[in-house]
């Protein structure tokens, strides 16, 4: 193993020569004598040196990029398109670093047959963890590939440059890189650090360059999994039970099986489904199955009226998210309970998969945030071969977090494995969606602050009660099916963990500067309600109790909220996204007039990812109780910029979103059965409410690591909404979400 | 039982149930895939086609009323090669986040936009009420849509002034 010391890879002091010294050697150390270096290997292996992004868990270069002898291009990520742009953001990381063009990167995403496996496509991650892994893997490439030119041509190698898919020497020599490219080349571990380009040199990272997927997705070409028509192909719907503890008694199938078309009816223990040739035939039976299915059910949910007493009644571990100082708060006072129902993804497109069983090989085709859990889930339920299942991720409609995509690939698989030899397709219908898609859970925050005689925060004390924001499989039981089949797998517990990035305590903690906290995490590990990660998890309602506990607190210290605000944060990224949104937003003009409102938000996602401020104007109508955001204006830091429009679209998404959430949005239950399962008793925003504009400024820090942008304004959003309408109305709401009723309640209408 | 549809100027024969929601069969036994399943309850939108002119949810409109009537889908504005206005209008707006619901929006618009060209913040508004985002992309879709007027109206603007 080629080492070098490692202040020889410090970033500031970086040569091209240093590390050409590095990779050169350790290319050819690994194609000569790779056997002499095993015996160099001491008895007990030193750790392995950690590397950028998920390099770390990929190591060889090889897993990443592939260049072929005609120079093509190809490089694999573990992470999937969910419309957040990121086919386009990783090829411009790549492109830049191997000094092509976008277009010119073939970019394959998750598929455990071919790709790295980065577990879950989640977190605001992908740039931090898939681009990071890929820029310092292209960046190696292209080095080696300039030490192999240089090898060749028997001259330095700082002589030469990489540039449009060829190496070029200052005498104009030129070769390609599919010429230079061997077995061996990049068959080899990635190193710690690697010659990234610098800022001003990049010609595509930072460029809008427009999304690689848009022409298609707007002229009919195949993008989805619902597009996927596979020779053979049968149609299948399941017949979910009509509430979460149903079991299904009997069923008489014998006159479903008689309808037009049907080829199968799949029966295990609860689960219920059917096959047909065409997918009308598919629909009409199941509403025939569901006519003539019986089920017990229990009355096991809680009272949808009063979630505080069922989540204060847990009897679950209580973690410290954070503490300093002492838990006691002077001064003037504020404390204050907040709420936060359970609230569905919601994706346009309900859950679709297609499975294929031949010779016991099972291939699956989903739009699963994480193909490799998936498929060891799937393997688990079907109990096969982890190496007889393959699963492919296609694109399905926006994700949010963990919706129905990996059930509905579980129930293709398991009606595969039953139907074997055709194509399954499984399209869950929108009530299978709304019902049975794992919901963001529900949250109470109770907050008790003080401010003193100076302006400035005395102390915090913080309670949330919150289930844990993940059931991801990891494990069969995770699985609908596997939980409806008769031999059936039972829901693993909730492990109740305090992590950096946290989770329902994400951003529990607020990044402001004071001498005194105490953040505790009531577990509740009772899941009455399937329940899973949603975009930004605790998030959205922490920072909504926290960024309302801090206009509160700026009114009791008789201060403007921007200022209060600054004069608690010590970041300057944060203080920067801070000012440049108050700035944008007009904020030192004062208040609008008439029925309008102004409010402001700020949080770091996760403490440790991207900076957002948010200041919305909100109008009300006072007859109606109707709220509509008209106006909001945003600042965001999420790192070095790949493709600053990309950020801006994503984050006017994300506050659009989180207004929906905050305004109309709640999952509706009696003590059995979830009763919002269609757009009519789950409504969400729509046109008539839209604002008039959305803006976002992208705060750009070149150089710095990629944060991640698609989470960063659920929290602040709500807040900011909260925010207006207290200034507006003077009366502060305490429950999400606002609706009509709420905010007519509120002001004494 | 067999039924004449014509679809993006084309007529096709299909064999199906007559109760079979349109969508369906311009999925599979077309194989378009511009209208998409959303919810099959005519609340979401993004089945819409445009069916002599009007706006039409295809997922809650049986096939059997469509015969003689003339359809049009995404696929009818224009080709990934040859974008016609409003898919141009989408790309140089970036008017998509995951897409799914965008060519039920480019149909509300086109069924507006065959109309007036030059429509009103509150009339785009209405014309996408049935239409729902959830990615939260509608200032651009409102601005796709505006833009797709005005390449519209430059297109016919020469001819109007031949015919003048």
């Amino acid at each position: 193993m080629t080492i070098v010391p490692k202040d020889g890879f410090t970033r500031k002091g970086l040569t091209r020569r240093s590390v050409l010294t590095g990779t050169g050697a350790l290319v050819v150390s690994f194609a000569l004598a790779p056997h002499v270096l095993a015996q160099q290997q001491p008895a007990a292996a030193p750790e392995p040196p950690k590397l950028p992004g998920s390099l770390d868990d990929a190591r060889r270069l090889d897993a990443w990029i592939r260049i072929d002898a005609n120079g093509d291009i190809t490089v694999f990520t573990g992470k999937i398109e969910l419309g957040q742009g990121i086919k386009t953001a990783l090829r411009q990381v790549a492109a830049e670093e191997l000094e092509v063009e976008p277009g010119e990167i073939n970019l394959v995403t998750a598929d455990t047959g071919r790709t790295p496996d980065e577990g879950f496509t989640a977190g605001s991650q992908s740039m931090q963890n898939s681009g990071t892994a890929i820029r310092n893997a292209a960046a190696q490439v292209r080095e080696i590939l300039i030490a192999e030119a240089a090898r060749r041509w028997n001259v330095p190698p700082e002589t030469l440059r990489a540039e449009a898919k060829t190496i070029v020497a200052q005498d104009d020599r030129t070769i390609g890189y599919g010429e230079l490219v061997s077995s061996q080349l990049l068959a080899v571990e990635a190193q710690p650090e690697s010659l990234l380009k610098s800022p001003d040199a990049l010609r595509v990272i930072g460029q809008s360059i427009p999304r690689v997927d848009i022409p298609a997705k707007v002229t009919g070409g195949v993008a989805y999994v619902q597009d996927l028509r596979l020779e053979g192909m049968l149609h299948a719907r399941v017949v979910r039970p009509p509430s979460p503890a149903a079991q299904l008694q009997d069923v008489d199938t014998a006159s479903v099986e008689q309808m037009p078309g049907v080829i199968s009816i799949v029966r295990d223990g609860s689960f219920l489904a059917v096959v047909a040739e065409r997918e009308f035939e598919a629909v009409n039976a199941m509403r025939a199955l569901q006519q003539a299915a019986r089920w017990s059910e229990q009355a096991v949910l809680p009272d949808q009226n009063n979630l505080q007493a069922f989540l204060e009644a847990t009897k679950g571990d209580i973690g410290t998210v954070a503490e300093e100082g002492s838990p006691e708060v002077s001064g003037k006072i504020f404390e204050a309970t907040f709420r936060r129902p359970y609230q569905i993804h919601g994706s346009i497109g309900p859950s679709c998969a297609v499975a294929r069983m031949v010779d016991g090989r099972l291939t699956v085709w989903s739009h699963t945030q994480g193909v490799y859990p998936d498929q060891e889930a799937i393997a688990e339920m079907l109990g096969m071969d982890l190496a007889n299942v393959r699963v492919i991720h296609m694109e399905g409609a926006g994700c949010y977090g963990h919706n129905g995509a990996d059930d509905a690939a579980a129930d293709a698989a398991l009606i595969a494995s039953e139907v074997p030899g055709r194509p399954i397709r499984v399209q869950w219908m929108r009530e299978d969606e709304h019902a049975w898609e794992p919901f963001g859970p529900a949250m109470l925050m109770k907050i008790r602050a003080g401010v003193g005689e100076d302006g400035r925060i005395t102390g915090w004390n913080y309670d949330l009660w919150s289930n844990v924001h993940s059931s991801r499989p990891g494990g069969a039981g995770n699985l609908l099916p596997a939980r409806h089949r008769a031999q059936a797998f039972s829901v693993p517990a909730p492990r109740f963990n305090i992590s950096q990035s946290g989770n329902g305590d994400r951003n529990a903690n607020p990044l402001y500067a004071f001498p005194n906290r105490r953040v505790l995490w009531h577990f509740v590990p009772e899941m009455p309600l399937r329940v899973s990660a949603l975009r930004a998890l605790g998030a959205y309602a922490n920072v909504f109790a926290i960024e309302s506990a801090m206009d509160e607190l700026a009114l009791l210290a008789d201060m403007d909220p921007v200022e209060f605000r600054l004069r608690h944060l010590e970041d300057e990224r944060a203080r920067a996204v801070v000012e440049k949104a108050a700035e944008e937003f007009g904020w030192s003009s004062g208040a609008p007039k008439g029925d309008r409102g102004r409010g402001f938000a700020f949080a770091r996602y996760k403490n440790l990812a991207a900076y957002l401020a948010v200041a919305v104007e909100l109008e009300l109508e006072r007859e109606t109780g109707r709220t509509r955001v008209v106006r909001a204006v945003s600042a965001i830091d999420s790192g070095e910029a790949v493709n600053p429009d990309g950020i801006r679209n994503q984050t006017e998404g994300g506050i659009i979103q989180a207004t929906s959430w905050t305004l109309y949005e709640q999952v509706t239950f009696d003590d059995t059965r979830v009763t919002s399962t269609d757009w009519s008793s789950y409504p969400i925003l729509r046109f008539p409410s839209a604002p008039d504009s959305v803006e976002v400024h992208v705060v750009n820090s070149p150089g710095q690591p990629f944060l991640g942008t698609g989470e960063a304004a659920q929290g602040p959003t709500p807040a900011a909404i909260g925010n207006a309408l207290r200034q507006l109305t003077g009366v502060r709401l305490y429950d999400l979400p606002f609706t009509r009723e709420r905010v007519k309640q509120a002001i004494g209408v | 039982m067999a039924i004449s549809l014509n679809v993006n100027g084309e007529t096709h024969e299909v064999d199906v149930d007559p109760a079979t929601p349109l969508l369906y069969v311009l999925r599979n036994d077309l194989e378009l895939n511009g209208a998409k399943f959303g919810c099959g309850l005519g609340q979401c939108g993004s089945c819409t086609v445009v069916v002599d002119g009007a706006a039409v949810l295809s997922c809650v409109t049986p096939v059997s009323l469509m015969e003689g009537r003339e359809i049009t889908t995404v696929e009818g504005l224009g080709t990934i090669e040859e974008p016609g206005p409003l898919q141009t209008a989408f790309i140089e707006m970036q008017a998509a986040q995951c897409g799914y619901c965008i060519p039920g929006m480019m149909m509300s618009a086109h069924a507006l936009l065959t109309r007036n060209q030059q429509p009103s913040d509150r009339e785009i508004r209405d014309a996408l009420m049935t239409n729902l985002c959830r990615c939260g992309t509608h200032m651009r879709i409102m601005a796709a849509i505006r833009r797709a007027g005005e390449l519209m109206q430059q297109a016919a603007a020469p001819s109007e002034r031949r015919a003048g």
